[in-house]
Protein backbone atom coordinates (compact mmCIF):
# COMPACT_ATOMS: atom_id res chain seq x y z
CA UNK A 1 0.00 0.00 0.00
CA UNK A 2 2.46 2.74 1.53
CA UNK A 3 6.43 1.85 -0.48
CA UNK A 4 9.03 4.06 0.48
CA UNK A 5 12.49 3.83 -1.91
CA UNK A 6 15.45 4.98 -0.50
CA UNK A 7 14.11 8.48 0.42
CA UNK A 8 16.85 11.18 0.93
CA UNK A 9 16.37 14.36 2.74
CA UNK A 10 19.41 16.83 2.49
CA UNK A 11 19.61 19.94 4.03
CA UNK A 12 22.83 22.01 3.40
CA UNK A 13 24.69 19.12 4.83
CA UNK A 14 22.85 17.77 7.12
CA UNK A 15 20.69 14.63 6.36
CA UNK A 16 17.29 14.53 7.87
CA UNK A 17 16.79 11.65 6.64
CA UNK A 18 18.77 9.18 4.80
CA UNK A 19 18.03 6.36 2.48
CA UNK A 20 14.81 5.57 4.31
CA UNK A 21 12.92 2.45 2.89
CA UNK A 22 9.97 0.56 3.91
CA UNK A 23 6.70 -0.74 2.92
CA UNK A 24 3.64 -0.90 4.94
CA UNK A 25 0.70 -3.48 3.19
CA UNK A 26 -2.26 -2.63 3.23
CA UNK A 27 -4.42 -3.24 6.48
CA UNK A 28 -1.67 -2.86 8.36
CA UNK A 29 -1.09 -0.45 11.21
CA UNK A 30 2.62 1.03 11.41
CA UNK A 31 4.66 2.45 13.97
CA UNK A 32 7.02 4.83 13.04
CA UNK A 33 9.25 4.96 15.81
CA UNK A 34 12.19 7.44 17.21
CA UNK A 35 13.04 9.80 19.44
CA UNK A 36 12.35 13.61 18.84
CA UNK A 37 14.51 14.95 15.16
CA UNK A 38 15.34 11.46 14.48
CA UNK A 39 13.28 12.03 10.82
CA UNK A 40 10.01 10.85 11.56
CA UNK A 41 8.09 14.29 10.45
CA UNK A 42 10.01 15.02 7.59
CA UNK A 43 9.67 11.23 5.85
CA UNK A 44 5.92 11.30 6.71
CA UNK A 45 5.93 15.06 5.23
CA UNK A 46 8.06 13.88 1.88
CA UNK A 47 5.25 11.04 2.04
CA UNK A 48 2.24 13.32 2.01
CA UNK A 49 3.76 15.52 -0.87
CA UNK A 50 4.35 18.28 1.76
CA UNK A 51 8.29 18.22 1.43
CA UNK A 52 10.24 17.12 -1.41
CA UNK A 53 13.06 14.52 -1.18
CA UNK A 54 16.40 15.55 -2.87
CA UNK A 55 16.01 11.45 -4.18
CA UNK A 56 14.37 8.32 -3.54
CA UNK A 57 10.32 7.15 -4.43
CA UNK A 58 7.44 7.31 -2.26
CA UNK A 59 3.94 5.43 -3.66
CA UNK A 60 0.95 5.47 -2.08
CA UNK A 61 -1.26 2.39 -3.39
CA UNK A 62 1.39 2.16 -6.36
CA UNK A 63 0.81 6.18 -7.38
CA UNK A 64 3.96 7.80 -7.10
CA UNK A 65 3.51 11.28 -5.18
CA UNK A 66 6.07 13.09 -7.54
CA UNK A 67 4.69 12.12 -10.38
CA UNK A 68 0.65 12.03 -9.77
CA UNK A 69 1.08 13.86 -6.50
CA UNK A 70 -2.76 14.64 -6.87
CA UNK A 71 -3.67 11.41 -7.20
CA UNK A 72 -1.86 10.16 -4.78
CA UNK A 73 -2.92 12.67 -2.21
CA UNK A 74 -6.12 11.70 -2.26
CA UNK A 75 -5.43 8.73 -1.02
CA UNK A 76 -3.94 9.65 2.23
CA UNK A 77 -5.46 11.19 5.55
CA UNK A 78 -3.02 12.95 7.06
CA UNK A 79 -2.91 14.88 10.70
CA UNK A 80 0.38 16.99 10.54
CA UNK A 81 2.19 17.10 14.25
CA UNK A 82 0.50 20.43 14.63
CA UNK A 83 -3.06 19.84 13.49
CA UNK A 84 -4.13 22.52 11.06
CA UNK A 85 -6.47 23.76 12.30
CA UNK A 86 -8.55 27.42 10.85
CA UNK A 87 -8.81 28.63 14.46
CA UNK A 88 -11.41 31.57 13.43
CA UNK A 89 -13.93 28.79 11.96
CA UNK A 90 -16.31 26.48 13.79
CA UNK A 91 -15.40 23.10 13.76
CA UNK A 92 -18.53 22.77 11.11
CA UNK A 93 -16.94 25.18 8.74
CA UNK A 94 -13.94 23.75 9.01
CA UNK A 95 -14.87 20.59 8.29
CA UNK A 96 -16.95 21.44 5.50
CA UNK A 97 -14.32 23.79 3.80
CA UNK A 98 -12.05 20.24 3.93
CA UNK A 99 -14.78 18.36 2.52
CA UNK A 100 -14.83 20.94 0.11
CA UNK A 101 -11.29 21.07 -0.41
CA UNK A 102 -10.96 17.44 -1.12
CA UNK A 103 -13.22 17.21 -3.32
CA UNK A 104 -15.21 14.38 -1.61
CA UNK A 105 -17.82 13.04 -3.39
CA UNK A 106 -19.78 10.99 -0.32
CA UNK A 107 -22.53 12.38 1.06
CA UNK A 108 -22.14 15.32 2.76
CA UNK A 109 -24.38 15.08 5.55
CA UNK A 110 -24.13 11.74 5.98
CA UNK A 111 -20.34 11.65 5.93
CA UNK A 112 -19.83 14.88 8.47
CA UNK A 113 -22.31 12.84 10.88
CA UNK A 114 -20.29 9.41 10.20
CA UNK A 115 -17.03 11.36 11.37
CA UNK A 116 -18.12 13.43 14.38
CA UNK A 117 -19.48 10.68 15.51
CA UNK A 118 -16.57 8.32 15.19
CA UNK A 119 -14.11 11.01 16.12
CA UNK A 120 -16.47 12.23 19.22
CA UNK A 121 -16.95 16.11 18.43
CA UNK A 122 -20.25 16.19 17.95
CA UNK A 123 -21.01 18.07 21.00
CA UNK A 124 -18.88 20.79 20.21
CA UNK A 125 -19.79 20.90 16.21
CA UNK A 126 -20.77 24.38 16.67
CA UNK A 127 -17.77 25.96 18.32
CA UNK A 128 -15.07 28.20 17.19
CA UNK A 129 -12.28 26.10 17.01
CA UNK A 130 -9.52 28.53 18.81
CA UNK A 131 -12.15 28.38 21.84
CA UNK A 132 -11.51 24.18 22.14
CA UNK A 133 -9.05 22.26 24.44
CA UNK A 134 -6.02 20.67 23.12
CA UNK A 135 -8.16 17.26 23.35
CA UNK A 136 -10.85 18.34 20.83
CA UNK A 137 -8.36 20.05 18.73
CA UNK A 138 -6.56 16.59 18.18
CA UNK A 139 -10.16 15.19 17.18
CA UNK A 140 -10.83 17.93 15.14
CA UNK A 141 -7.51 17.43 13.39
CA UNK A 142 -8.18 13.47 13.47
CA UNK A 143 -12.01 13.65 11.91
CA UNK A 144 -10.42 16.43 8.90
CA UNK A 145 -8.21 13.50 8.17
CA UNK A 146 -10.77 11.23 8.00
CA UNK A 147 -12.77 12.96 5.27
CA UNK A 148 -13.15 11.56 1.66
CA UNK A 149 -12.63 8.29 3.43
CA UNK A 150 -8.95 7.42 2.67
CA UNK A 151 -7.41 4.24 2.48
CA UNK A 152 -4.37 5.49 4.39
CA UNK A 153 -4.27 7.54 7.08
CA UNK A 154 -1.05 8.89 8.47
CA UNK A 155 -1.04 10.62 12.13
CA UNK A 156 2.00 12.43 13.37
CA UNK A 157 2.44 12.48 16.50
CA UNK A 158 -1.36 12.19 17.80
CA UNK A 159 -1.05 11.92 21.50
CA UNK A 160 1.54 14.73 22.20
CA UNK A 161 0.31 17.22 24.89
CA UNK A 162 -2.80 15.09 25.83
CA UNK A 163 -3.80 14.43 29.02
CA UNK A 164 -4.15 10.25 30.26
CA UNK A 165 -7.38 9.82 29.12
CA UNK A 166 -7.22 11.73 26.14
CA UNK A 167 -4.29 9.53 24.93
CA UNK A 168 -5.79 6.34 25.59
CA UNK A 169 -8.93 7.84 24.03
CA UNK A 170 -7.52 8.95 20.52
CA UNK A 171 -5.70 5.73 21.05
CA UNK A 172 -8.43 3.22 20.68
CA UNK A 173 -9.91 5.55 18.02
CA UNK A 174 -7.19 5.05 15.99
CA UNK A 175 -7.14 1.09 16.98
CA UNK A 176 -10.27 1.00 15.71
CA UNK A 177 -9.44 3.11 12.99
CA UNK A 178 -6.58 0.29 11.58
CA UNK A 179 -9.62 -2.22 11.16
CA UNK A 180 -10.54 -0.36 7.73
CA UNK A 181 -7.40 1.68 6.83
CA UNK A 182 -3.83 1.34 6.30
CA UNK A 183 -1.97 3.30 8.98
CA UNK A 184 1.38 5.20 9.81
CA UNK A 185 1.63 6.19 13.42
CA UNK A 186 4.31 8.62 14.30
CA UNK A 187 5.66 8.26 17.90
CA UNK A 188 8.13 8.71 20.42
CA UNK A 189 6.22 7.20 23.21
CA UNK A 190 6.71 3.26 23.48
CA UNK A 191 3.82 2.07 24.87
CA UNK A 192 1.69 3.42 22.60
CA UNK A 193 3.45 1.63 19.42
CA UNK A 194 3.39 -1.74 21.55
CA UNK A 195 -0.76 -1.64 22.15
CA UNK A 196 -1.43 -0.25 18.57
CA UNK A 197 0.60 -1.26 15.68
CA UNK A 198 1.44 -4.74 13.55
CA UNK A 199 4.45 -3.40 12.43
CA UNK A 200 7.23 -1.01 14.24
CA UNK A 201 9.83 0.72 11.84
CA UNK A 202 12.55 2.32 14.11
CA UNK A 203 14.04 5.63 13.03
CA UNK A 204 17.49 7.32 14.04
CA UNK A 205 19.44 10.35 12.82
CA UNK A 206 17.25 9.67 10.20
CA UNK A 207 18.08 6.58 9.01
CA UNK A 208 15.77 3.23 9.68
CA UNK A 209 17.11 0.62 12.49
CA UNK A 210 14.66 -1.56 12.33
CA UNK A 211 11.56 -2.86 10.89
CA UNK A 212 9.95 -6.04 12.21
CA UNK A 213 6.51 -7.00 13.64
CA UNK A 214 5.94 -5.99 16.93
CA UNK A 215 6.43 -9.15 18.39
CA UNK A 216 10.07 -9.53 16.85
CA UNK A 217 11.16 -6.76 17.82
CA UNK A 218 12.78 -7.68 20.48
CA UNK A 219 14.73 -10.18 18.07
CA UNK A 220 16.07 -7.30 16.22
CA UNK A 221 18.58 -6.52 19.10
CA UNK A 222 21.38 -9.03 18.75
CA UNK A 223 22.07 -10.04 22.65
CA UNK A 224 21.28 -12.36 24.95
CA UNK A 225 18.81 -14.48 27.09
CA UNK A 226 18.43 -13.30 30.57
CA UNK A 227 16.68 -15.55 33.10
CA UNK A 228 16.73 -15.92 37.01
CA UNK A 229 16.26 -19.09 38.74
CA UNK A 230 15.46 -20.31 42.52
CA UNK A 231 16.83 -23.17 43.29
CA UNK A 232 17.29 -25.49 45.58
CA UNK A 233 20.49 -26.96 46.64
CA UNK A 234 24.11 -26.76 47.23
CA UNK A 235 24.79 -23.22 46.20
CA UNK A 236 28.60 -24.00 44.30
CA UNK A 237 27.48 -27.36 42.44
CA UNK A 238 24.57 -26.10 41.24
CA UNK A 239 26.47 -23.10 40.08
CA UNK A 240 28.85 -25.66 38.15
CA UNK A 241 25.71 -27.64 36.89
CA UNK A 242 24.55 -23.93 35.41
CA UNK A 243 27.68 -23.15 33.86
CA UNK A 244 28.09 -26.76 32.60
CA UNK A 245 24.97 -26.42 30.69
CA UNK A 246 25.31 -25.95 26.79
CA UNK A 247 24.27 -22.19 25.88
CA UNK A 248 24.86 -20.68 28.93
CA UNK A 249 27.81 -17.76 28.57
CA UNK A 250 26.87 -16.52 32.18
CA UNK A 251 26.14 -17.53 35.58
CA UNK A 252 26.58 -15.91 38.71
CA UNK A 253 24.93 -16.71 42.61
CA UNK A 254 22.38 -13.24 43.35
CA UNK A 255 21.72 -14.10 46.80
CA UNK A 256 19.58 -16.37 49.27
CA UNK A 257 15.83 -15.32 49.12
CA UNK A 258 14.79 -17.60 51.28
CA UNK A 259 16.26 -20.00 53.89
CA UNK A 260 16.90 -23.54 51.07
CA UNK A 261 17.02 -21.95 47.82
CA UNK A 262 19.11 -19.72 45.81
CA UNK A 263 18.97 -17.30 43.47
CA UNK A 264 21.14 -17.09 40.04
CA UNK A 265 20.99 -15.25 37.35
CA UNK A 266 21.70 -16.91 33.87
CA UNK A 267 22.83 -15.40 30.28
CA UNK A 268 22.63 -17.77 27.54
CA UNK A 269 23.02 -17.41 23.81
CA UNK A 270 20.10 -16.26 22.34
CA UNK A 271 19.49 -18.61 19.79
CA UNK A 272 19.71 -21.72 22.44
CA UNK A 273 16.52 -22.29 24.77
CA UNK A 274 18.39 -23.99 28.16
CA UNK A 275 15.49 -23.73 29.94
CA UNK A 276 14.45 -27.96 29.58
CA UNK A 277 17.65 -28.88 29.44
CA UNK A 278 18.20 -27.30 32.75
CA UNK A 279 15.86 -28.59 34.22
CA UNK A 280 16.20 -31.92 33.49
CA UNK A 281 19.71 -31.35 34.94
CA UNK A 282 18.12 -30.29 38.22
CA UNK A 283 15.70 -33.06 38.15
CA UNK A 284 18.32 -35.66 37.91
CA UNK A 285 20.61 -34.28 40.55
CA UNK A 286 17.00 -33.96 42.56
CA UNK A 287 18.05 -29.90 42.98
CA UNK A 288 14.18 -28.56 43.22
CA UNK A 289 13.68 -25.76 40.75
CA UNK A 290 11.13 -23.64 42.44
CA UNK A 291 10.73 -20.14 40.29
CA UNK A 292 11.69 -19.15 37.04
CA UNK A 293 11.44 -15.91 35.44
CA UNK A 294 12.45 -14.70 31.92
CA UNK A 295 13.77 -11.21 31.93
CA UNK A 296 12.32 -10.19 28.45
CA UNK A 297 13.48 -7.06 27.02
CA UNK A 298 10.50 -4.46 26.52
CA UNK A 299 9.94 -2.32 24.05
CA UNK A 300 12.16 0.54 26.14
CA UNK A 301 15.12 -1.36 26.05
CA UNK A 302 15.06 -2.33 22.68
CA UNK A 303 15.00 0.92 21.38
CA UNK A 304 17.27 2.18 23.64
CA UNK A 305 19.22 -0.49 22.69
CA UNK A 306 18.71 -0.09 18.87
CA UNK A 307 19.30 3.71 18.97
CA UNK A 308 22.36 3.09 21.09
CA UNK A 309 24.18 0.74 18.87
CA UNK A 310 23.11 3.62 16.08
CA UNK A 311 24.60 6.08 17.61
CA UNK A 312 27.82 3.95 18.31
CA UNK A 313 27.75 2.78 14.43
CA UNK A 314 27.74 6.59 13.53
CA UNK A 315 30.74 7.71 15.65
CA UNK A 316 32.87 4.62 14.11
CA UNK A 317 31.72 5.97 10.80
CA UNK A 318 32.90 9.32 11.89
CA UNK A 319 36.51 8.25 13.14
CA UNK A 320 37.07 6.44 9.61
CA UNK A 321 36.63 9.93 8.08
CA UNK B 1 -9.94 25.74 -6.03
CA UNK B 2 -13.50 27.00 -5.32
CA UNK B 3 -13.21 25.81 -1.59
CA UNK B 4 -10.15 27.83 -0.93
CA UNK B 5 -11.62 30.88 -2.56
CA UNK B 6 -14.76 30.60 -0.79
CA UNK B 7 -12.67 30.27 2.78
CA UNK B 8 -10.32 33.10 2.41
CA UNK B 9 -13.62 35.45 1.47
CA UNK B 10 -15.70 34.40 4.37
CA UNK B 11 -12.48 34.84 6.10
CA UNK B 12 -12.10 38.35 5.17
CA UNK B 13 -15.86 38.42 7.25
CA UNK B 14 -14.96 36.25 10.12
CA UNK B 15 -12.49 38.79 11.30
CA UNK B 16 -13.01 42.54 11.43
CA UNK B 17 -10.06 43.10 8.07
CA UNK B 18 -13.09 43.00 5.29
CA UNK B 19 -15.03 45.36 7.23
CA UNK B 20 -11.91 47.30 7.66
CA UNK B 21 -10.92 47.86 3.97
CA UNK B 22 -14.31 48.43 2.66
CA UNK B 23 -14.84 50.88 5.49
CA UNK B 24 -11.69 52.69 4.95
CA UNK B 25 -11.94 52.48 1.06
CA UNK B 26 -15.15 54.09 0.67
CA UNK B 27 -14.76 56.59 3.07
CA UNK B 28 -11.72 57.85 1.61
CA UNK B 29 -12.35 57.63 -1.87
CA UNK B 30 -15.37 59.34 -0.87
CA UNK B 31 -13.85 62.15 0.25
CA UNK B 32 -10.81 62.39 -1.99
CA UNK B 33 -13.78 62.38 -5.35
CA UNK B 34 -15.67 65.02 -3.49
CA UNK B 35 -12.40 67.14 -3.44
CA UNK B 36 -11.26 65.80 -7.02
CA UNK B 37 -14.42 66.48 -8.83
CA UNK B 38 -17.24 68.13 -7.05
CA UNK B 39 -15.16 71.01 -5.60
CA UNK B 40 -13.34 71.43 -8.61
CA UNK B 41 -15.85 71.58 -10.50
CA UNK B 42 -15.25 69.20 -13.20
CA UNK B 43 -16.63 65.47 -14.22
CA UNK B 44 -12.96 64.64 -15.31
CA UNK B 45 -11.92 61.29 -12.95
CA UNK B 46 -8.34 61.28 -14.11
CA UNK B 47 -6.87 63.61 -10.61
CA UNK B 48 -9.70 61.40 -8.87
CA UNK B 49 -8.51 58.03 -9.94
CA UNK B 50 -4.65 58.82 -9.56
CA UNK B 51 -5.37 59.63 -5.72
CA UNK B 52 -7.08 56.55 -5.99
CA UNK B 53 -3.94 54.46 -6.68
CA UNK B 54 -1.70 55.99 -4.43
CA UNK B 55 -4.60 54.89 -1.58
CA UNK B 56 -3.79 51.34 -3.08
CA UNK B 57 -0.71 51.28 -1.36
CA UNK B 58 -2.01 51.89 2.01
CA UNK B 59 -5.20 49.45 1.64
CA UNK B 60 -4.36 46.43 -0.29
CA UNK B 61 -1.73 45.08 1.69
CA UNK B 62 -4.85 44.87 3.95
CA UNK B 63 -5.97 42.27 1.76
CA UNK B 64 -2.72 40.57 1.37
CA UNK B 65 -0.95 40.67 4.09
CA UNK B 66 -2.02 37.73 6.08
CA UNK B 67 -3.06 35.64 2.67
CA UNK B 68 -0.09 33.29 3.04
CA UNK B 69 2.01 34.53 6.20
CA UNK B 70 -0.58 33.61 8.16
CA UNK B 71 -0.86 30.40 6.68
CA UNK B 72 2.59 29.49 7.09
CA UNK B 73 3.04 30.79 10.62
CA UNK B 74 0.14 28.70 11.63
CA UNK B 75 1.27 25.39 9.82
CA UNK B 76 -2.37 25.47 8.09
CA UNK B 77 -0.41 25.86 4.51
CA UNK B 78 0.36 21.78 5.43
CA UNK B 79 -3.48 20.94 5.02
CA UNK B 80 -3.59 22.83 1.59
CA UNK B 81 -0.59 21.36 0.56
CA UNK B 82 -1.49 17.95 1.14
CA UNK B 83 -5.25 17.87 -0.22
CA UNK B 84 -5.35 16.48 -3.75
CA UNK B 85 -5.69 19.63 -5.51
CA UNK B 86 -2.57 21.87 -7.02
CA UNK B 87 -0.63 24.39 -5.61
CA UNK B 88 -1.08 26.63 -8.47
CA UNK B 89 -5.13 26.28 -8.23
CA UNK B 90 -4.66 27.49 -4.50
CA UNK B 91 -2.86 30.60 -4.88
CA UNK B 92 -5.33 31.22 -7.86
CA UNK B 93 -8.32 30.56 -5.54
CA UNK B 94 -6.62 33.21 -2.87
CA UNK B 95 -5.55 35.47 -5.98
CA UNK B 96 -9.56 35.76 -6.57
CA UNK B 97 -10.89 36.08 -3.65
CA UNK B 98 -8.72 39.29 -2.79
CA UNK B 99 -9.27 40.86 -6.15
CA UNK B 100 -13.19 39.73 -5.60
CA UNK B 101 -13.14 42.62 -2.50
CA UNK B 102 -10.80 44.52 -4.16
CA UNK B 103 -12.93 45.00 -7.71
CA UNK B 104 -16.55 44.41 -5.28
CA UNK B 105 -15.40 47.48 -3.01
CA UNK B 106 -14.31 49.37 -6.29
CA UNK B 107 -17.55 49.09 -8.16
CA UNK B 108 -19.28 49.90 -5.18
CA UNK B 109 -17.22 53.11 -5.19
CA UNK B 110 -18.15 53.76 -8.80
CA UNK B 111 -21.74 55.09 -7.37
CA UNK B 112 -20.04 58.40 -6.66
CA UNK B 113 -20.15 58.62 -10.67
CA UNK B 114 -23.96 58.86 -10.31
CA UNK B 115 -23.80 62.32 -9.47
CA UNK B 116 -21.48 63.39 -12.30
CA UNK B 117 -23.79 61.96 -14.79
CA UNK B 118 -27.01 63.68 -12.31
CA UNK B 119 -25.68 67.27 -12.79
CA UNK B 120 -22.86 66.90 -15.71
CA UNK B 121 -22.16 65.37 -18.93
CA UNK B 122 -18.84 63.04 -18.17
CA UNK B 123 -17.57 60.64 -20.95
CA UNK B 124 -18.98 57.18 -19.99
CA UNK B 125 -16.31 55.78 -22.62
CA UNK B 126 -13.08 57.41 -20.35
CA UNK B 127 -15.59 56.63 -17.07
CA UNK B 128 -15.45 53.04 -17.73
CA UNK B 129 -12.04 52.37 -19.81
CA UNK B 130 -10.15 54.03 -16.67
CA UNK B 131 -12.07 52.49 -14.26
CA UNK B 132 -11.24 49.44 -16.28
CA UNK B 133 -7.41 50.41 -15.67
CA UNK B 134 -7.89 50.45 -12.33
CA UNK B 135 -8.98 47.39 -12.18
CA UNK B 136 -6.11 45.86 -14.05
CA UNK B 137 -3.56 47.82 -12.00
CA UNK B 138 -5.45 46.63 -8.71
CA UNK B 139 -5.15 43.03 -10.32
CA UNK B 140 -1.49 43.92 -10.30
CA UNK B 141 -1.19 44.97 -7.25
CA UNK B 142 -2.91 41.83 -5.23
CA UNK B 143 -0.45 39.59 -6.86
CA UNK B 144 2.28 41.86 -5.77
CA UNK B 145 1.09 41.42 -2.19
CA UNK B 146 0.44 37.83 -2.57
CA UNK B 147 3.94 36.99 -3.29
CA UNK B 148 5.69 39.25 -0.36
CA UNK B 149 2.84 37.33 1.91
CA UNK B 150 3.93 34.31 0.60
CA UNK B 151 7.94 35.11 1.40
CA UNK B 152 7.47 36.00 5.19
CA UNK B 153 5.85 34.99 7.97
CA UNK B 154 4.74 37.89 9.99
CA UNK B 155 1.50 39.76 8.44
CA UNK B 156 3.19 43.39 9.81
CA UNK B 157 6.33 42.59 7.73
CA UNK B 158 4.32 41.38 4.73
CA UNK B 159 2.22 44.57 4.84
CA UNK B 160 4.98 46.78 5.05
CA UNK B 161 7.17 45.23 2.17
CA UNK B 162 4.01 45.30 0.19
CA UNK B 163 2.98 49.15 0.57
CA UNK B 164 6.57 49.96 0.04
CA UNK B 165 6.82 47.70 -3.32
CA UNK B 166 3.17 49.33 -4.53
CA UNK B 167 4.40 52.70 -3.35
CA UNK B 168 7.55 52.57 -5.56
CA UNK B 169 6.01 51.48 -8.89
CA UNK B 170 3.77 54.42 -8.10
CA UNK B 171 6.41 57.46 -7.71
CA UNK B 172 8.61 55.55 -10.52
CA UNK B 173 7.59 57.71 -12.89
CA UNK B 174 8.35 60.98 -11.14
CA UNK B 175 11.44 59.91 -9.94
CA UNK B 176 13.09 58.74 -13.61
CA UNK B 177 12.41 62.48 -14.64
CA UNK B 178 15.43 63.42 -12.33
CA UNK B 179 17.43 60.56 -14.14
CA UNK B 180 20.00 61.77 -16.85
CA UNK B 181 20.92 57.98 -17.27
CA UNK B 182 18.89 57.33 -20.45
CA UNK B 183 18.53 53.60 -20.28
CA UNK B 184 17.86 53.72 -16.31
CA UNK B 185 15.07 56.27 -17.33
CA UNK B 186 13.89 53.85 -19.86
CA UNK B 187 13.73 50.85 -17.79
CA UNK B 188 12.11 53.03 -15.29
CA UNK B 189 9.76 54.60 -17.08
CA UNK B 190 8.80 50.44 -18.44
CA UNK B 191 8.44 49.74 -14.67
CA UNK B 192 6.13 52.64 -14.15
CA UNK B 193 2.79 52.27 -13.73
CA UNK B 194 1.08 55.23 -13.95
CA UNK B 195 2.84 55.73 -17.49
CA UNK B 196 0.25 53.07 -19.08
CA UNK B 197 -2.40 54.14 -17.11
CA UNK B 198 -2.75 57.25 -19.09
CA UNK B 199 -3.88 55.97 -21.99
CA UNK B 200 -6.84 54.43 -20.58
CA UNK B 201 -7.88 58.07 -19.22
CA UNK B 202 -8.47 59.04 -22.77
CA UNK B 203 -10.73 56.87 -22.98
CA UNK B 204 -9.15 54.00 -25.48
CA UNK B 205 -8.15 50.80 -24.41
CA UNK B 206 -4.75 50.17 -24.86
CA UNK B 207 -4.38 46.88 -25.60
CA UNK B 208 -0.79 46.22 -24.37
CA UNK B 209 -1.13 47.98 -21.51
CA UNK B 210 -3.84 45.52 -20.69
CA UNK B 211 -0.99 42.92 -21.74
CA UNK B 212 1.25 44.63 -19.34
CA UNK B 213 -0.59 44.53 -16.30
CA UNK B 214 -1.69 41.09 -17.10
CA UNK B 215 1.66 39.60 -17.27
CA UNK B 216 2.65 41.54 -14.09
CA UNK B 217 -0.15 39.70 -12.07
CA UNK B 218 0.88 36.33 -13.51
CA UNK B 219 3.97 37.11 -13.34
CA UNK B 220 3.91 37.14 -9.61
CA UNK B 221 1.13 34.57 -8.93
CA UNK B 222 3.57 32.84 -10.94
CA UNK B 223 6.77 33.69 -8.30
CA UNK B 224 4.52 32.61 -5.64
CA UNK B 225 4.25 29.00 -6.73
CA UNK B 226 8.05 29.62 -7.21
CA UNK B 227 8.47 30.57 -3.56
CA UNK B 228 6.45 27.21 -2.04
CA UNK B 229 7.83 24.70 -4.65
CA UNK B 230 11.27 26.18 -3.57
CA UNK B 231 10.51 25.72 0.26
CA UNK B 232 9.34 22.28 -0.51
CA UNK B 233 13.05 21.47 -2.32
CA UNK B 234 15.57 23.10 -0.38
Amino acid sequence: MIEIKGITKRYGEKYAAKDVTFTVNAGEVMGFLGPNGAGKSTTLNILTGYLSATSGTACIDGIDILQDPIGAKAKIGFLPEQPPLYLDMTVKEYLNFVYDLKRCKLDRKKHLDEICRVVKIRDVYGRVIRNLSKGYRQRVGIAQALIGNPPVLIFDEPTVGLDPKQIIDIRNLIRDLGREHTVILSTHILPEVQAICDRIVVINNGEIVADEKTENIARAVEGKRRMTFNICGPRNDVLKLLKSIPGVTYAEVIGNRDLDSTSFLVESDEKIDIRKPLFFALAEKRWPLIGMDVMGMDLEDVFLALVDKNAKKGVRKGEKQ
Amino acid sequence: MLAVYKKELRSYFIGPIGYIYMALYLLVSSLIFTYTTLYAGTCDVTTYYTFILYLFAILIPLLTMRMLSEEKKSRTEQILLTSPVSLTSVIFAKFLAAFTLFAGTLLISCLHFIILFAYGTPSTAIMISTTLGILLIGAAFVAIGIFVSACTENQLVAALVTIVAIASTLVLNVLSGYVSFTPLRVVMRWLSVFDRFYAFTYGYFDFVALLYYVSVTVVFLFLTVRVFEKRRWE
